[in-house]
């Protein structure tokens, strides 16, 4: 049933969500289409509270959005979804779980047989590079490698889809910087469709196919950039031309506004 | 060993001191023994309840039905406040009268409870439940409640049910809690079996105490609250064993979460 490549792995048409306090009524997003093609990488970038999260909230369908529809792999997003895997900021891990155990979690919710999926845990803890830590627990383990850990257990269910919400805004530049290199061999490796939100432009030039800039609340894309640079890139390919270009396109977009001047 | 034994040293030797001093007080000014006793005398009580008045058995019996009841009362808190955080209607039903039975000192209800269980054990372990209950209960109920909005999240967006919600996060969430809770029931618990064998018994350490008291025999009595004393210590660190065993994660969980 894995969808051919090119084919639409998520369609989202007039989305909008309004929270409503009382009398008063905030649009966090509003009018927000996209198209993320299966196997593709795609980075959302915008200033804070500009409704990333929200969009994220509404794809994973913990929320019901105001209007609008998502689709997903051609069924309607209703509730969440068994084919999503989800990294949050904080790596959300159980302390009382061990390693292993925390990356078998959406197997034991998702009643999947354990012994089978011990296995593949195992394998997916080497891809992150955390082979031989599977039986210790996630607070004997830095930041970095917690989150490599809930990378493991986004990815353990075999979801085609990928969601990550500012999955390394937690972490020091240094470990950031590896973390990016170690995601584009694990997307390689495995070949998810990624939707990466993220409010750092160099990351989300180095990471992405395609780069979605948003605007301030309520949410709505200013423009969808693609990215040429060939894969599997490195840090070197940060210092070309074309890539400071980017940076400097997408920069523009979202500082326009509030600087009142073109860069 | 030796930095154990350092570590342990002043400790002791103002126990000696202030031991010494009181001998020396009630030696010297000749306080009579049935107002306060010599900590010699205390000793040879302690000693002599061993040999001679089978404090052995008594402390035994007042143990078991300190521990009895305590398991009983916090399973049942357990349960209750299981119950109360799983169907928010039986928090509702349920809720006002635990908090009604709380209000109500235990002691006052103690008479009826050895009426209608009797002079034996089983009126105390009663007793102690009662008391043990609630400190368990409340505490069952704030740690079923306190889970973080991420670690929700993280259940529903997997499509977890409220079952799996309860035994995947939130029970293990609660434990630290619990264990805050059981700490206080343990404590509780030798004061309800004391304050049962106060108002009926025929056997036990409190039933001891009120025979001292009666006799103004003070120096047994002393020696009686040392005996309660040992055993209170010796719960709470079983106590301690355990909750370092089961929530091994609580004391790293702050450095965790930063």
């Amino acid at each position: 049933m894995a969808p051919a490549q090119g084919e639409t792995a998520l369609a989202i048409r007039g989305l909008g969500m309004v929270y409503r306090r009382g009398e008063a009524a905030v649009a966090a997003l509003a009018g927000f289409d996209l198209d993320v093609a299966d196997r593709e990488f795609v980075a959302i970038v915008g200033p804070s509270g500009c409704g990333k999260s929200t969009l994220l909230k509404l794809v994973t369908g913990l929320r019901p959005p105001t209007t609008g529809s998502i689709t997903l792999y051609g069924r309607q997003v209703a509730g969440p979804r068994p084919d999503v895997g989800i990294v949050f900021q904080s790596p959300v891990l159980f302390p009382w779980r061990t390693v292993l155990d925390n990356v078998l979690l959406p197997a034991d919710v998702l009643r999947l047989p354990r012994a089978e999926y011990t296995g593949r845990a195992m394998e997916l803890l080497d891809l992150v590079g955390l082979g031989g830590f599977e039986r210790m627990y996630p607070q004997e383990l830095s930041g970095g490698m917690q989150q490599r850990a809930a990378i493991a257990r986004a990815l353990v269910h075999d979801a085609p889809l990928l969601l990550m919400d500012e999955p390394f805004g937690a972490l020091d530049a240094m470990t950031r910087e590896q973390m990016n290199l170690e995601l584009q061999r694990i997307w390689s490796a495995r070949r998810k469709t990624v939707v990466f939100i993220t409010h750092s432009i160099t990351e989300a030039v180095f990471l992405a196919d395609r780069i979605v800039v948003m605007s301030p609340r309520p949410g709505r894309i200013l423009e969808v950039i693609a990215n040429p640079i060939p894969r599997l890139r490195s840090m070197e390919d940060t210092l070309r031309p074309e890539f400071g270009a980017m940076v400097h396109r997408v920069r523009g977009l979202l500082g326009g506004t509030a600087t009142g001047a073109a860069l | 060993m030796i930095a154990r034994l350092r570590h342990a040293a002043l400790p002791l030797a103002v126990f000696v001191i202030f031991i010494a001093v009181w001998e020396t007080i009630i030696r010297g000014l000749d306080v009579p023994s049935y107002l306060v006793p010599a900590p010699s005398a205390v000793a040879g009580a302690f000693w002599r309840g061993f040999t001679e008045a089978h404090y052995l058995t008594h402390a035994a019996i007042t143990g078991f039905q300190a521990v009895s009841g305590f398991i009983a009362g916090s399973l049942l808190g357990l349960a209750i406040g299981t119950l109360v955080v799983v169907f928010p209607i039986a928090e509702r039903i349920v809720y006002p009268y635990v908090v009604a039975l709380q209000t109500v000192p235990k002691v006052a209800v103690a008479p009826l409870i050895i009426v209608w269980f009797g002079f034996g054990m089983e009126s105390k372990i009663v007793i102690v439940a009662l008391v043990s209950l609630f400190p368990v209960l409340v505490n069952v109920i704030a740690g079923l409640k306190a889970v973080d909005q991420d670690r929700l999240d993280l259940m529903s967006a997997l499509g977890a049910s409220r079952w799996q919600i309860l035994r995947y996060l939130r029970l293990p969430n609660a434990l630290p809690f619990v264990f805050a809770g059981l700490n206080t029931a343990i404590v509780f618990s030798v004061i309800g079996a004391i304050v049962g064998e106060f108002v009926g018994a025929n056997k036990g350490i409190g039933f001891l105490i009120l025979q001292a008291n009666f006799a103004l025999d003070i120096a047994a009595a002393f020696a009686l609250f040392v005996v309660l004393s040992i055993m209170g210590v010796a719960l709470h660190a079983a106590l301690q064993w355990l909750q370092r065993r089961v929530v091994f994660w609580a004391q790293a969980e702050e450095h965790f979460r930063a």
